[in-house]
């Protein structure tokens, strides 16, 4: 059996840990540059504030009712998906993170079951040791396969009290598909559930009940038998969601971005500069984390959104051979920005992607490339770099290019709760 | 991005380690044992028996000084542990979080403070709500509050 945990509007959570008097208060959070809502508690939800809806619009209303506004608080959040993880790590040995607020636990084997202990009571204890522990409220869904964890996690109503569904007999697996709606099946995006319900499919039962073949015929091929059989209790290894979904989260990585809004539209080279150098910086960081290098760069710069002529200008890179040299990427991403940049324009976002990733080490010596003794020397290098911002922060040490000063591009985060975990100057206050 | 993490509490601390010899040097004579120092003491494992559910808090105000704890200090408050009589808790007085000590009079709980100027507070029945246990205090003799983290901090020059 698998059990999707899921933490109840995290952010939000993880703001009333630090301050317990928004517990029963409307709460939003902002996504970064105070651009729009992110999160909102269920007594936000219920006023109704929609996810996504543009800050601008909706601060009147937030006003009028009172609620309390925060900035996104990364560094915050973070740290206490960290502490969740660790303390479901101690139940299950097999936690499989899918988000920062969601993760699959692997029950298989009844070791992790004290003797006459019903499974939604185990699913009950995990969720107190997470809200004892962490201070955060989650959901929980037990089911064989993990697209029917997700689905048993859909059908827990936080009002009713119902934190945990499971989804152990037929009967109970039969009435979760009868009430769950096709487009909200884990893997269905918002194209293939436009599809289904045209051909007359209204819920996850009525996809079940189709024939195999049917199902490889119009949902993706092999990808959608693997969801029939997930939600026939099946469970498929292999089975990604994010192969059907036509949203984002790529499957395998294809790429890796790092993409900002200005605080205020940025008409000087220099810090445009400055900005890029600190975006492929970021960027890089990701690539060595995931042990890949990238091939291509493309350097995207965009000026308002909201005027009549949007417009997005991109420039790429074809590097003559991938690389995860934070030192390589920013020559080039410094030399395209160049040529893209029109004097007096105002930008109002800036971003770096790296594509045409390949694993570390695969890159062939070519003609112009680096020696293998150069390539050693950039590994280390980036090796210490890592190690170093690691520890002692991010952008403690960093390319000149990235600027030293304070930094004119940084975003609006007029609402920022502190660091209460991760700083020291920011740490939450006691009265005593 | 303009603020820079000295570094996170939950991960980097682990490496955070200082040096314990076994036995105090003597003066003149070189210890043979000194080129095996024991393993590394780590205070995080000292101060973090819980990772997951430790947090460090600022104390401000004066009512816990009688225990040791002083305006300023930094506490580490463990929420998975169970307060019992004598405890020093944070607990939640009209859903704002409080630093006291739990006490038992009759069965029924008190939040004492530790300090004979602040009375203390009775809690209505079942309404007892404690954020964490308090398992140390950490004070400076530098000041309350140092402007640099300890990590980058310069050594100050002292006057002649």
């Amino acid at each position: 059996m698998i059990a999707l945990v899921d933490c109840n509007n995290f952010y939000v959570s993880c703001q009333r840990v630090f301050e317990p008097r928004l517990n029963g208060q409307p709460v939003v959070v902002l996504s970064n540059n105070d651009g729009c809502l992110i999160a909102r508690s269920d007594e936000a939800k219920a006023l109704g504030f929609k996810m996504g809806e543009p800050y601008h619009l909706a601060r009147p209303a937030l006003q009028q009712h009172g609620v309390r506004v925060f900035s996104s608080n990364y560094a915050l959040y973070g740290d206490m998906s960290r502490r969740v993880l660790r303390v479901l790590g101690d139940w299950v040995p097999e936690v499989d993170v899918y988000s920062i607020d969601e993760a699959f636990l692997n029950l298989d084997g009844t070791q992790f079951l004290r003797r006459g202990q019903s499974l939604s009571q185990y699913g009950s204890d995990i969720r107190a040791a997470v809200l004892q522990h962490v201070g955060i409220p989650t959901c929980v869904g037990v089911a064989p396969t993990k697209t029917l964890a997700k689905l048993a996690n859909r059908l827990t109503n936080r009002r009713t009290g119902h934190n945990v569904v499971t989804l152990e007999t037929d009967a109970q697996r039969q009435a979760a598909l009868a009430a769950t709606p096709i487009e909200q099946v884990w893997g269905i995006g918002r194209r293939y559930g436009k599809k289904l319900l045209e051909m007359g499919l209204v819920t996850a039962a009525d996809l079940t009940a189709m024939p195999e073949g049917w199902v490889r015929r119009h949902l993706g091929g092999v990808v959608g038998v693997r969801l029939w059989q997930e939600l026939h209790g099946q469970p498929c290894l292999d089975f990604d969601p994010a192969a059907l979904e036509d949203e984002e989260r790529p499957a395998r990585r294809h790429s890796v971005a790092h993409t900002r809004s200005f605080g205020r539209p940025q008409r000087d080279p220099a810090v445009l500069g400055e900005a890029v150098a600190s975006f492929v910086a970021r960027a890089a960081e990701k690539l060595r984390r995931h042990g890949l290098s990238a091939q291509v760069l493309t350097v995207l710069l965009g000026t308002d959104r909201q005027a009549p002529q949007p417009h997005t200008f991109t420039a790429v890179a074809t590097l003559p051979a991938a690389t995860h040299d934070t030192g390589e990427l920013t020559r080039a991403a410094l030399e395209r920005l160049r040529r893209l940049l029109r004097p007096g324009t105002a930008y109002h976002r800036a971003g770096v992607m790296l594509s045409g990733l390949e694993p570390m080490g695969q890159t062939q010596l070519g003609l112009f490339t680096q020696t293998p003794e150069q390539l050693q020397r950039s590994q280390q290098l980036m090796t210490r770099l890592d190690a170093l911002n690691q520890r002692f922060g991010q952008s403690t040490v960093r390319y000149a290019a990235a600027g030293l000063q304070e930094q004119k591009w940084e975003g609006r985060h007029n609402f920022r709760s502190p660091a209460y975990t991760t700083d020291w100057q920011n740490l939450w206050q006691v009265c005593a | 991005m303009t603020s820079i993490t000295p570094f996170s509490v939950a991960v980097d601390w682990a490496g955070f380690t200082l040096p314990l010899f076994a036995c105090p040097v003597p003066a003149g004579f070189p210890s043979p044992a000194d080129d095996f120092p024991d393993a590394p003491l780590n205070l995080y494992e000292l101060l973090f028996a819980h990772p997951a559910s430790t947090f460090l808090a600022r104390v401000s105000g004066d009512s816990m000084v009688g225990v040791g704890i002083r305006s300023g200090d930094i506490v580490a408050v463990d929420r998975s542990l169970q307060a019992g009589e004598g405890s020093i808790v944070v607990a939640l007085i009209e859903d704002e979080q409080t630093l006291k000590c739990l006490r038992y009079r009759n069965g029924r709980p008190w939040l004492d403070a530790a300090n004979e100027r602040y009375a203390p507070i009775a809690v209505a029945e079942g309404g007892l709500h404690l954020w964490g246990v308090v398992t140390h205090v950490i004070h400076s003799f530098q000041g309350a509050k140092p402007k640099t983290s300890p990590a980058v901090r310069k050594p100050v020059a002292r006057r002649p």
